[in-house]
C-alpha cells in the first residue's frame, strides 16, 4: 500500500487520480483590470465588496468563489464532505467565516501564499484515500487586509521598493472528486504531489518576498525531480505561485546551481501573469489569492481545453509573522507542488 | 523676502533629500526616520546649533521634524529658566502642544469623515 | 549532510545572488523628488508664518505653531480623500520629513482601524506609527530640561 502511494522522500502519488470537477474564482477590481480580467468568474466592483470591513470583504469573496464553484459542479453544499482552505489573516479568519456560512466540515490550513497548492495537495490525499469526496479546496487573500496586518495603513504615504509585491485581492475554489461514471466531464486530475520543507536562507527583508521564497521553491522542485526522475521538459508549464520578478529569476539561477536546470520557456509565475507591468505592481502579485485565482481562471481552463496536458503547479509561501520579524527573525519559506494532468481522451 | 523663501526651500529640501538617502541606503522604515529626526532636532537644539538654522531658513528649519524637536527642547529649556525643575517636564509638550493636538484632533476628524481605499 | 562552514558558504552565495538580481531603488531620482516636494512644503510653511505675522501680528514662534497646525490640517484632509499617499509615493522623504509626515502617520491609522471601534480602533491605534516619535521626542526634551536645570545650579 505504502509503496504505491509514495515515491522518494517528499513525493506522493494519487493512484486514484482525483478529478478537478469544477473551479471558480472571485477577484477585486484591480485584478479585473489585469490581463486575465475576462477570465475571472466574478470581478468585484469595489474593494470592499459591499461589506462593512475589508476582512468581511475577503470572507465574502471566498464565499462567492465557493458558491460559484458548487453551482458549476451542479452540487449542493451538503454533498461536500470536506472543505480545506486558508488565507493570510491571523487565525485564518476569512476562511473560517466563509466556512461558517457554507456549513460543511472544515479543515483550516496555513501555508501563507502557498495555501492553494497545500489545500490541493492535502485535499487530493483525502480524496484519493477515500476519506472524503468531493473535497472543496480553497484559498484567498485581500490587499487591504494584508497591508494592514503586515505593513501600513492604506492611506499611509510610503514608497515601495522595486522588489516589493502587491497582494492580490481574490479567492479561488476547486472541487476534487474521485472519478465516477455519473460525474460530468472533469477539467483535469491530480497525478502527484510534493510536500515542501521549510527552507530559510537568512533573508529578512520583508519587501523582498521573492528572495525569501525562491530557495524553498528550488528545494521542492529538486526534491520532486530527485524523487520521481521526471524530466522538467515533460511538463507543458512549471508554474510558480508568486515568486515575482526577483524570485523567478533567483529560482532559475538557484535550481541550476543545485543541479536541476529548468527550461526558461516552460516557466510561468502567477504573480507575473495576473498584473500588467503597467499596473504599478512592482515585482508582481502575491498572496494566497494570486495562485488560487490564476489556477482557476487560466491554468485549469487550458488543461480542460487540451492546450496543456501536464503542468506542475507549485505555490510558494513566505512564513512571515510581523512579531518575529520585528524580533529580528529571518523569513522561512515553503513551497508545495501538485502535478495536474488533463483528462482528454 | 524672496530670499527667505529661497532659503526655506533649499534648507527644507536638503533635510528631506538627506532623509531619502537614509531611507534608501539603510532600509530604515519611515517611522524610524521620524524618530531619528525628532531626536536629532532635540539634541542639536540643546547644543545651541539649531537656533541659528531657524534664524537663517525660517520654515525651512521649523517645518521638518527636526524643527519639532527644536520646539520641544527650547520649550523645556525656557520653562526651566522660568519655573525651575518642573519646567523640564512641562516645557516641551507645552511648546509643541499645537502640532500634537492638531494631529490628534484632525486624525480623529478624518476617521469620522473618511474611509481608507486601496488604489486601483 | 553539509557541515556548518560549507552551509554558511552556501547561504552567503545565495545572498550574493539576491544582491545581484534585486533591482535597486533610484537614489538620484528619489532625492530630487524629495528635495523639491519637501522644499515646497517648507516654502508653504514660510508663507503661512509670514501671513500670520502680517495679518494677526503673531510672533515668529506663534507663527511657526500656526503653520504647523495648518499643515497638519491640510495633510489630514488630503489623507482622508486618498490623495496624500499618492503624493507620498512620488515624494518619499519629501512628505515624510516635514510635519506632514507626522500628521499622515497619525491620521492614516486613525482611519484604518475605525472598523475595530472608536475606542480600541481609532482611539488606541492613532499612535501606532507616530507614538514612538512622541515617546523619543518628549523623553529627550525632558532629559534636556533636566540637564539644563542641573547645569544652571
Amino acid at each position: 500500500m505504502r509503496a504505491e502511494n509514495r515515491m522518494g522522500y517528499q513525493t506522493v502519488i494519487y493512484k486514484n487520480r482525483p478529478q478537478i470537477v469544477a473551479s471558480a474564482c472571485a477577484v477585486g477590481p484591480r485584478e479585473g483590470k489585469g490581463p486575465l480580467g475576462e477570465q475571472f468568474d466574478l470581478v468585484a466592483n469595489d474593494a470592499d465588496f459591499g461589506q462593512e470591513s475589508y476582512e468581511q470583504a475577503e470572507a465574502a469573496l471566498l464565499r462567492e468563489a465557493c458558491r460559484i464553484c458548487l453551482s458549476k459542479a451542479g452540487r449542493g453544499e451538503k454533498s461536500i464532505e470536506a472543505m480545506l482552505g486558508g488565507d493570510l489573516l491571523n487565525q485564518i479568519m476569512a476562511s473560517s467565516l466563509a466556512a461558517r456560512s457554507l456549513k460543511v466540515p472544515f479543515l483550516g490550513l496555513y501555508g501563507a501564499c502557498s495555501t492553494m497548492a497545500e489545500s490541493l495537495l492535502v485535499g487530493g490525499m483525502l480524496c484519493d484515500g477515500g476519506y472524503a469526496s468531493p473535497v472543496l479546496c480553497t484559498a484567498g487573500s485581500h490587499y487591504a487586509t494584508a497591508e494592514r496586518q503586515y505593513r501600513f495603513p492604506l492611506e499611509y504615504a510610503c514608497q515601495r521598493t522595486p522588489a516589493a509585491q502587491w497582494t492580490v485581492t481574490g479567492a479561488g475554489a476547486v472541487i476534487l472528486a474521485l472519478p465516477d461514471a455519473s460525474e460530468k466531464k472533469a477539467q483535469a486530475c491530480l497525478a502527484r504531489g510534493c510536500m515542501g520543507r521549510v527552507v530559510d536562507m537568512g533573508i529578512s527583508d520583508a519587501n523582498n518576498m521573492g528572495a525569501a521564497m525562491a530557495p524553498a521553491a528550488a528545494a521542492t522542485l529538486c526534491a520532486y525531480f530527485d524523487d520521481t526522475k521526471d524530466d522538467p521538459k515533460q511538463f507543458d508549464r512549471i508554474i510558480t505561485g508568486d515568486l515575482g520578478m526577483v524570485g523567478s529569476e533567483l529560482l532559475l539561477e538557484w535550481t541550476e546551481k543545485l543541479g536541476h536546470p529548468l527550461p526558461r520557456e516552460k516557466m510561468m509565475d502567477c504573480g507575473l501573469t495576473i498584473f500588467d507591468p503597467g499596473q504599478d505592481s512592482h515585482a508582481g502579485g502575491s498572496g494566497c489569492g494570486c495562485a488560487a485565482s490564476v489556477l482557476c481562471a487560466h491554468i485549469l481552463p487550458k488543461l480542460a481545453s487540451g492546450e496543456w496536458r501536464r503542468v506542475l503547479f507549485m505555490a510558494t509561501g513566505a512564513l512571515l509573522s510581523p512579531t518575529t520579524s520585528q524580533q529580528g527573525e529571518t523569513i522561512p519559506g515553503i513551497a508545495h507542488a501538485v502535478v495536474i494532468e488533463g483528462v482528454q481522451g | 523676502m524672496i530670499l527667505m523663501y529661497l532659503k526655506a526651500f533649499l534648507v527644507g529640501g536638503a533635510l528631506c533629500a538627506l532623509g531619502e538617502i537614509i531611507i534608501l541606503k539603510t532600509k530604515l522604515t519611515p517611522a524610524r526616520i521620524l524618530v531619528c529626526y525628532i531626536t536629532a532636532g532635540v539634541v542639536l537644539s540643546a547644543l545651541g546649533l539649531y537656533t541659528p538654522l531657524v534664524r537663517f531658513a525660517g520654515a525651512g528649519a521649523t517645518v521638518p521634524l527636526t524643527g519639532f524637536g527644536h520646539t520641544l527642547a527650547q520649550g523645556a529649556i525656557h520653562a526651566v529658566q522660568e519655573t525651575g525643575i518642573l519646567g523640564a517636564f512641562t516645557g516641551g509638550l507645552t511648546a509643541a502642544a499645537g502640532g500634537i493636538a492638531a494631529a490628534v484632533f484632525f486624525g480623529f476628524l478624518a476617521a469620522l469623515c473618511f474611509k481608507p481605499k486601496p488604489k486601483q | 549532510m553539509q557541515n556548518s562552514s560549507s552551509k554558511k558558504h552556501f547561504v552567503a552565495q545565495y545572498k550574493q545572488l539576491v544582491q545581484a538580481i534585486t533591482p535597486k531603488s533610484k537614489v538620484g531620482q528619489g532625492c530630487l523628488r524629495a528635495f523639491w516636494v519637501g522644499g515646497s512644503i517648507c516654502v508653504l510653511g514660510q508663507v503661512l508664518i509670514d501671513m500670520s505675522m502680517y495679518f494677526w501680528r503673531f510672533t515668529m514662534t506663534q507663527g511657526a505653531t500656526f503653520a504647523s497646525i495648518t499643515l497638519v490640517g491640510v495633510t489630514a484632509l488630503l489623507t482622508g480623500i486618498g490623495v496624500f499617499d499618492v503624493i507620498g509615493k512620488y515624494a518619499g522623504a519629501g512628505t515624510v520629513v516635514p510635519i506632514t509626515g507626522f500628521a499622515n502617520a497619525m491620521v492614516s491609522p486613525a482611519m484604518e482601524f475605525r472598523p475595530e471601534g472608536w475606542v480600541l480602533g481609532t482611539g488606541a491605534r492613532l499612535f501606532t506609527i507616530a507614538g514612538p516619535v512622541l515617546v523619543y521626542g518628549i523623553s529627550s526634551s525632558v532629559l534636556v530640561g533636566l540637564i539644563y536645570y542641573f547645569l544652571m545650579l
